[in-house]
């Protein structure tokens, strides 16, 4: 008795000195002060958003391709995710998320001080993201940096050389991501000018989707399409695949408030309403057109809902999400569906007509719905009367097609000249498994 | 004897080959085949994109017996791999000229 009774006493006196000591530590701390909730859903965030890319992305992608093509399909994704992690560290950062000194080159790249990480110690902490550790905001972007160039996949699918798609990954990544995510997020001029992007409608989204349709184009028609079959292998991998992506992008959305707090919440909400009305919206559609509900048309629904919600979530209310969702899912429907036919163009899985359409339906409706009440920072049209914000919106839109377009186009064709894009005909119909990997799946 | 080989729709094998047990045949062979014919294929649409399946999954039994038991096994397989819809399959017959148990020697209709 006596002994526990002083081990006790032992215990709530270290127990109290310990507490002193925390107190005196935190009255001297420096102004940025970490927070543990923040952190915590910060590392969470980034780790459900690497799961939208592996495997959520690969295994989307990967379950609408022919059996031949399938390993290549998540090589790709897989691919990007390691590609995209290193240069992110090398330099990607730095230049997309830390500040040029000069003032008016910082309007459209950041600097250089940044290169291999060297600065970012342990308690290193962003001006972009005050509560968190910057190694958490670093890694939280990266995660963003890999799937934006791994989504362009889906529309030059079943065709593309492995090495060249490899080399496509990193300078697109390096000349049009980072200097996007810098004009947006990172301190330049279009978040300068007022553009509301909460987490990517346009800098991920439109983005990948224009590059998407420029490399379609580019590249040309997989052999023998229009007459081929080309019917997906196996749609439970893209059920699987789309959901993983669902439940990701609540890393994506709320955790783009960069804190634990109300308008992640906010964010959330809007997310799960926007992505299910939108894939009740695209199964109506089809239903009321092809006359019959298709898984696959369910779930690209979703991720329509889930694109356009992306750059309102933490703008918008629920109605606004509602409103939205349901746009997106019939919008995309109609994009995926009548102008992919009505132009000819091999976007193989719709990288541009889900994710660009999508991205620039989203970006457009942020400027309608979003409201002062839900987020100080913004003045919608709709709710605040703010129509100019429409405008502006319209200038991220325009400013991202047309930069990546271009950007995309030059760096497509100089991989192009020196080691080619396309794998020869031959090795295009036995497929890519085979040769660019030397492997099988299903026998 | 002879070789009847039929053609049927795959959900109606566990039927047939009730039927043809309780008739005496010994054994059988199962074959998953794809093939058309009155019924044709079938279109499939994704994302827009439309594709005609010519050949639907049947499956192909094969039954060798003594000619005195042929009509019996028509008449099981027809009433029991029919449903009345198109794509019910077909059954045809050929001569057999030799039958060995591989594992006896015994030959013809000991070995059936």
């Amino acid at each position: 008795m006596n002994i526990s009774k002083l081990k006790k006493a032992a215990l709530v006196a270290l127990t109290s000195v310990g507490a002193l000591i925390a107190t005196a530590g935190s009255a001297f701390a420096a102004a940025p002060k970490i927070d543990s909730g923040d952190t915590a859903w910060m590392i969470t965030s980034s780790a459900l958003v690497l799961m939208m890319t592996i495997p959520g992305l690969a295994l989307f992608y990967a379950g609408m391709v022919r059996r031949k093509n399938v390993l290549a399909t998540m090589a790709q994704s897989f691919g990007a995710t390691c590609v995209i992690t290193v240069l992110w560290m090398i330099i990607g950062y730095s230049i997309a998320f830390t500040p040029n000194p000069d003032a008016s080159w910082n309007q459209f790249i950041g600097g250089f001080a940044y290169l291999f990480l060297k600065p970012m110690g342990l308690n290193a902490v962003s001006s972009l993201a005050g509560t968190i550790p910057e190694s958490v905001y670093m890694f939280f972007q990266m995660t963003f940096a890999i799937i934006t160039p791994a989504l362009i996949a889906g529309a030059l699918a079943d065709r593309m050389k492995f090495s060249a798609f490899l080399w496509f990954m990193a300078l697109w990544l390096l000349f049009v991501y980072c200097p996007i995510a810098h004009w947006v997020w990172g301190g330049g001029w279009l978040g300068t000018l007022g553009a509301l992007d909460y987490a990517g409608g346009t800098v991920v989204h439109l983005n990948a989707g224009t590059a998407g349709l420029v490399t379609c184009l580019v590249l040309g028609k997989r052999i023998g399409y229009g007459n081929e079959n080309m019917a997906p292998h196996n749609l439970v991998l893209s059920v699987i695949g789309a959901s993983l992506l669902w439940v990701g992008w609540f890393g994506f959305n709320a955790g783009s408030a960069v804190t634990a707090n109300v308008n992640a919440g906010m964010a959330a909400a809007a997310t799960q309403i926007a992505t299910a009305a939108a894939s009740l919206g695209w199964m109506f559609a089809e239903w009321l057109v092809a006359k019959k509900p298709s898984v696959l048309g369910m779930i690209s629904g979703a991720v329509a809902g889930l694109v356009a919600i992306t750059p309102a979530s933490g703008f918008v209310d629920p109605t606004g999400a509602l409103i939205i969702g349901l746009a997106a899912g019939v919008v995309c429907y109609i994009s995926a569906v009548w102008m992919k036919k009505l132009f000819g163009y091999d976007d193989a899985l719709d990288a541009w007509g889900v994710h660009g359409v999508g991205g620039a339906l989203g970006a457009m409706l942020t400027g309608a719905f979003a409201s002062n009440a839900i987020n100080s920072a913004s003045k919608g049209w709709l709710y605040d009367g703010n129509i100019g914000q429409m405008l502006i919106q319209f200038y991220d839109v325009a400013a991202v097609f047309v930069y990546c377009g271009v950007g995309t186009f030059i760096i497509l064709k100089v991989i192009d000249m020196i080691i080619g894009l396309r794998v020869s005909p031959e090795v295009e119909v036995e497929g890519l498994d085979i040769n660019l990997h030397g492997e099988t799946v299903h026998g | 004897m002879k070789l009847i080989m039929a053609i049927i729709k795959p959900f109606k094998l566990d039927e047939v080959r009730e039927a043809l047990s309780s008739l005496g045949v010994q054994g059988m062979t199962v074959t998953e085949v794809k093939g058309y014919g009155r019924q044709k294929g079938h279109t499939e649409i994704y994302r827009g994109a439309e594709y005609a399946v010519s050949f639907l999954p049947k499956l192909k039994v094969e039954v060798a017996v003594k000619v005195e038991m042929v009509d019996a096994v028509i008449e099981a397989i027809s009433s029991k791999a029919k449903t009345g819809q198109i794509g019910d399959g077909k059954i045809f017959v050929t001569p057999l000229d030799r039958v060995v148990r591989i594992r006896t020697g015994e030959t013809d209709g000991d070995a059936l």
